[in-house]
């Protein structure tokens, strides 16, 4: 599966901003959730990684801030749980270790 | 409590907080009302983000629960001013009387006199073998995608476990245009009939519950009972699931599974907090003690209301609320006579007998989970496999669930076992051939949930 | 009021941390009947919680010939308890930040160096070169590459495993409430009123040793030592050596899952010291440091702390080595909240006095001797030889919070000379 895994099926008459994911530009909805956003596009939050601990592919759980399946970063390094923080324009996220972090 | 007012807390802007709050506020206190989330309503009356474009009524979102919700958020409009509200702030640690909270990027500590905790419950997870495939959701997540993002977590859903909020999130799904490709039930249909039958002095709910059902036949959903989940197929991703009966095996095409055996209460900050646990062999789960009103065992400042002290649902959680904030008042000698318990208690007790019903008519067999596969993903956050925690159980004192953790690292991930926790406990216990209750249960820890390190480390002035 | 005798040993030892359990292990090898008798279960305690720093680095001086001798054990684990304990060597980093922490750092260098233990001196640019997660803070390093770190919660426990395989009897959920001399035996009664009685008596009670150790006339105040932890969701494994910062009560060691634990300062515990608990001012200096140390833990989300319980004498060092009152009784206990790394060599050490009356590790300065009460009076134990002085004398990090904390199982009057004694160290890991 690689098309959206979310269908948006109400309350789609809404602002489209941009957001950044993982190097890539995504439009998003005004007061989606970073989560929504992102697989609103795309099948997974996060691949399969081989970082920090060869990662399983995610695409979040709970939705609603208690499994923590769904963190991601800014591009900066900042962590954010991505089905609690909405998109806002002109955010870059990744979805991968940032490897600059405790590299310099 | 002369001079100074007291300083009242409620933790959890849920129905249950939100009935307190309002209680409080029209004694005339004004206590501070903090959650996690950006917006009032808790779980069940959960509002879509503040922004224009989402249009959808009341009615819209919440059904048959419409005017509840109305009603409930014009309350808060009403208290509003005289309450201290604090949306998305966290409460990570509950220490004496502090509690430490979360907000925009800081910590800060707010001290308490007293305190209603309402945090509420989540859903009841039972691995099964692929459940951490992409496209596996719980059945709450299910719900928030709809009612908060106007989303469907798929194209093609499985619901696959039990409780009233399982017909009624497929129900929801099936009307906003995304029609399950089937419900699956362990529990039989004789139990939800028998169940049925107890329900008959409480029309509403019986009926609702029919309606579901009937709506969901109308369409030309399968629903299957008595049927397990066996495994969730897919790759990297769901592509179907296996369910079985009495050995026959039925494979479904899906690209996502809304998963949840009912509800188990949010917990934690009880924990911290020192309250008494019992366990309560009914719902198999440890439970905060209180008193009818909701008066914590173990802490004479503390209070519990709605789902977090004991599952009852939505309408007995804002009888709860109301419930512990006349109990507070009562017992800080704030006056409050207009006030009748009487009402709040009948709902209560009725809500007794509605979950006891909703209880025997799905709770899944006990064997569902003991019998979980070896090779099943059992703690998702530190992928320990049902297997390695059944081959240490009872190995060195493994009888108990802290042991166990400590051993096998199961729930010491970034969720402190939520999602597992539970079936720990019974895969242990079912192992060792013990009660539920001798294996004891997981400890709480700070912080609750994940909080950053400067989070932790930042002041808020 | 029963009082059969349920075993018979050669040896009681009460207590089931790593460091009874290493005793036990060591004497049952040898061909001795040892009975362990443990409150709780066994490594569920102090080894089983600890933040598993496997340090010579930096240690006092009076403690450094036995940590050696523990350190080289480490290697030895998969002979001893069938498994590595998840030991792995990455070294030991101790950081200092101002120019007295420094001189600090370089006396231990020198002192240490001198008995042998190998240790690299790095400058701030060395510093940086090698580990360029470090901020600008610290201007000094010591760095042991012999030390690192193994799992805690896997090695008290299997310690306790090997001694049973070894033949010694573990008897769990069994607390020694009262101990005697009589008879040519000591004898032992638990809650249950189970009586047992042996020529010889181990106490590695940890934080709760004090006391027993009054039961036969030579008590020592222990105050808990209760380090809080901190541990982060997993990144990538970057940081190799495990952290110590000089006076700043900080440590720090990345997991190789990735996980990364920090602690700071203390917890809190019940006055039994049977259950404690983190508190949140103390999880914020430790966040402060670990940012002010390493910048990029900004960003990192803690996903638990927690806090166990260890004993603290006043002058820092443990106690080990023969009773002064009762021949055949033996003490190992008061670690400091830097046990873990000993508790190898004090099953060692500890079976060699047993089995041969004298062992060949240097343990002077470790006697329960200098707390006998009539020294009491003329000064505390000796504090020349402590050359890494490391500890904030600031009244907010040790002396208020230490006096607070009292002692374990003391009578009143004995704890204030305690927390008066204790106001002066801080603990390291
Ligand atoms: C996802 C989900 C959907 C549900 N949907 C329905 C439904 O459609 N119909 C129905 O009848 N029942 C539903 N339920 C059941 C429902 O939970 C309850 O019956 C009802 O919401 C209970 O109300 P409450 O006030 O006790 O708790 P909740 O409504 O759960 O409110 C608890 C509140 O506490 C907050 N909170 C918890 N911990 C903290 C903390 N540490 N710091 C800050 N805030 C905190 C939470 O953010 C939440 O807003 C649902 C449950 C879940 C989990
Ligand atoms: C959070 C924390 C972090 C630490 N970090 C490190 C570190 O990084 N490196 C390091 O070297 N050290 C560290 N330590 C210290 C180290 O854990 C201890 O020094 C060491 O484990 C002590 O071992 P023990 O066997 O003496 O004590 P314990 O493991 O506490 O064992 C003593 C046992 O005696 C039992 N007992 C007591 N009284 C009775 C009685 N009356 N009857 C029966 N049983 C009794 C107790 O139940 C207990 O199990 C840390 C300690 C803590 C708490
Ligand atoms: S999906 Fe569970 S925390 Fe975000």
């Amino acid at each position: 599966m690689s098309g959206p895994r979310l269908q948006r099926v109400a309350d789609q008459d809404r602002r489209l901003i941009e957001i950044t994911v993982d190097g890539w530009a995504m439009s998003a909805m005004e007061g989606d959730t970073l989560l929504v956003a992102i697989l609103a596009q795309r099948s997974y939050l996060r691949e399969a990684s081989g970082e920090p601990q060869g990662e399983m592919p995610a695409a979040g759980f709970c939705l609603m801030g208690a499994c923590q399946d769904c963190w991601v970063w800014h591009e900066d390094g900042r962590r954010v749980r991505a089905c609690t923080t909405y998109a806002e324009p002109g955010m870059r996220i990744r979805t991968t270790w940032p490897d600059h972090l405790l590299a310099s | 409590m002369a001079g100074s007012p007291a300083r009242i807390l409620i933790i959890g802007a849920g129905p249950a907080g939100l009935r307190a709050a309002e209680m409080l506020a029209e004694a005339g206190c004004s206590p501070i009302l903090i959650d996690e989330a950006p917006r009032v309503g808790g779980q069940i009356y959960r509002q879509p983000p503040r922004v224009p474009g989402f249009t959808r009524t009341a009615s819209e979102l919440y059904g048959a629960a419409a005017d509840r919700a109305r009603d409930l958020f014009v309350t808060f409009d009403r208290i509003r001013q005289r309450i201290d509200y604090r949306p998305s702030s966290l409460v990570y640690d509950l220490i004496d009387n502090r509690a430490i909270v979360a907000s925009e990027g800081k910590s800060e500590e707010i001290a308490f006199d007293a305190m209603i905790l309402a945090t509420g419950a989540m859903d009841r997870i039972i691995p099964a073998p692929g459940w951490t495939l992409p496209g596996v959701y719980t059945l709450g997540a299910a719900q928030i995608a709809l009612k908060h993002q106007g989303c469907a977590i798929g194209k093609r859903i499985a619901f696959v476990g039990g409780g009233p909020l399982l017909l009624l999130a497929a129900h929801q799904y099936a009307k906003a245009g995304a029609v399950p490709a089937a419900i699956v039930l362990p529990s039989r249909f004789e139990s939800l009939a028998a169940a049925g039958l107890r329900l008959l002095p409480m029309p509403r709910e019986l009926s609702s519950g029919l309606l579901w059902l009937l709506d969901l036949k109308r369409r030309g959903v399968p629903v299957l009972f008595g049927h397990r989940l066996v495994k969730v197929k897919g790759a990297e991703s769901v592509t179907g699931i296996i369910a079985e009966r009495a050995g026959r095996q039925r494979v479904i095409a899906c690209d996502a599974v809304a998963l949840g055996y009912g509800l188990r209460s949010e917990t934690q900050l009880a924990d911290l907090a020192g309250i008494r646990f019992v366990f309560d062999a009914e719902r198999r789960q440890w439970l905060p003690e209180t008193d009818p009103l909701g008066r914590a065992a173990g802490r004479k400042d503390i209070y519990l209301a709605g789902d977090g002290a004991g599952i009852l649902g939505a309408d007995a959680a804002e009888a709860r609320g109301r419930l512990a904030a006349h109990a507070l008042m009562t017992d800080l000698g704030i006056a409050h006579e207009r006030y009748r318990p009487k009402p709040d208690k009948t709902a209560v007790a009725c809500a007794e007998r509605l979950q006891a019903a909703m209880r025997a008519a799905f709770d899944p067999p006990a064997d569902l989970v003991t019998a979980i596969p070896d090779e099943t993903i059992l703690c998702r956050c530190e992928r320990i496999l049902a297997g390695e925690l059944r081959a240490l159980a009872g190995l060195l004192g493994a009888r108990e669930v802290n042991r166990a953790k400590s051993f096998s690292r199961i729930g010491m991930g970034r969720c402190q076992g939520r999602l597992c926790g539970h079936a720990a406990a019974e895969i242990l216990a079912g192992k060792l051939g013990i009660s539920l209750d001798s294996v004891g249960r997981l400890r709480g820890q700070p912080p609750i949930k994940p909080v950053i390190v400067s989070t932790v480390a930042e002041r808020k002035a | 009021m029963t009082a059969r005798i349920a075993l018979k040993s050669d040896v009681l030892i009460v207590g089931a941390g790593i460091a009874g359990c290493a005793t036990a292990l060591q004497l049952a090898r040898r061909g001795k009947l040892v009975t362990l008798i443990e409150r709780d279960q066994a490594g569920i305690r102090a080894s089983g919680v600890n933040f598993g720093g496997v340090r010579q680095n930096g240690r006092d001086l009076r403690e450094l010939p036995i940590a050696m001798r523990a350190r080289a054990m480490w290697d030895e684990l998969p002979g001893l308890i069938g498994f590595d304990g998840e030991f792995r060597a990455t070294g030991n980093l101790r950081l200092a930040s101002d120019e007295e922490r420094v001189a600090q750092l370089d006396r231990f260098f020198t002192a240490a160096t001198e008995q042998g233990l190998g240790l690299v001196r790095l400058d701030r640019a060395e510093l940086k070169a090698r580990y360029p997660w470090l901020s600008d803070r610290p201007i000094r390093g010591v760095l042991c590459p012999s030390d690192g770190h193994a799992n805690p919660r896997l090695v008290g426990p299997a310690f306790a495993f090997a001694a049973q395989e070894a033949g010694a009897t573990l008897i769990e959920h069994t607390e020694i409430l009262e101990g005697w001399y009589a008879n040519g035996a000591f004898h032992l009664r638990a809650a249950d009123n189970r009586t047992f009685a042996a020529p010889m008596l181990v106490n590695c009670a940890g934080a709760w040793a004090g006391k027993i150790a009054g039961w036969f006339d030579e008590p020592v105040t222990l105050a808990p030592e209760i380090p809080q932890v901190q541990v982060t969701e997993p990144l990538p494994y970057r940081i190799e050596p495990v952290l110590g910062v000089m006076g700043g009560d900080f440590y720090l060691r990345q997991t190789f899952r990735g996980n990364i634990l920090f602690g700071s300062g203390q917890g809190r515990a019940t006055p039994d010291a049977l259950r404690s608990r983190p508190l949140p001012e103390t999880m914020r200096r430790g966040a402060e440091i670990a940012i002010a140390f390493i910048p990029h833990l900004a960003h990192v989300p803690i996903i638990r702390a927690w806090t166990g319980v260890d004993g603290d004498t006043s002058d820092g060092v443990c106690v080990l080595g023969p009773s002064e009152t009762h021949p055949g009784l033996f003490h190992a206990f008061g670690f400091n909240g830097h046990g873990f790394l000993l508790g190898p060599a004090v099953g060692a050490v500890i079976a060699e006095l047993i089995l041969g009356g004298k062992t060949s590790t240097d343990i002077a300065g470790l006697g329960i001797g200098r707390f006998r009460p009539a020294r009491k009076a003329s000064a505390a134990p000796a504090r020349g030889q402590h050359p890494d002085e490391e500890r904030d004398a600031s009244p907010e990090q040790n002396g208020a919070q230490n006096a607070d904390r009292g002692s374990i199982g003391m009578e009143r009057n004995e704890q204030a000379a305690g927390a008066h004694q204790r106001a002066e160290h801080g603990q390291d890991r």
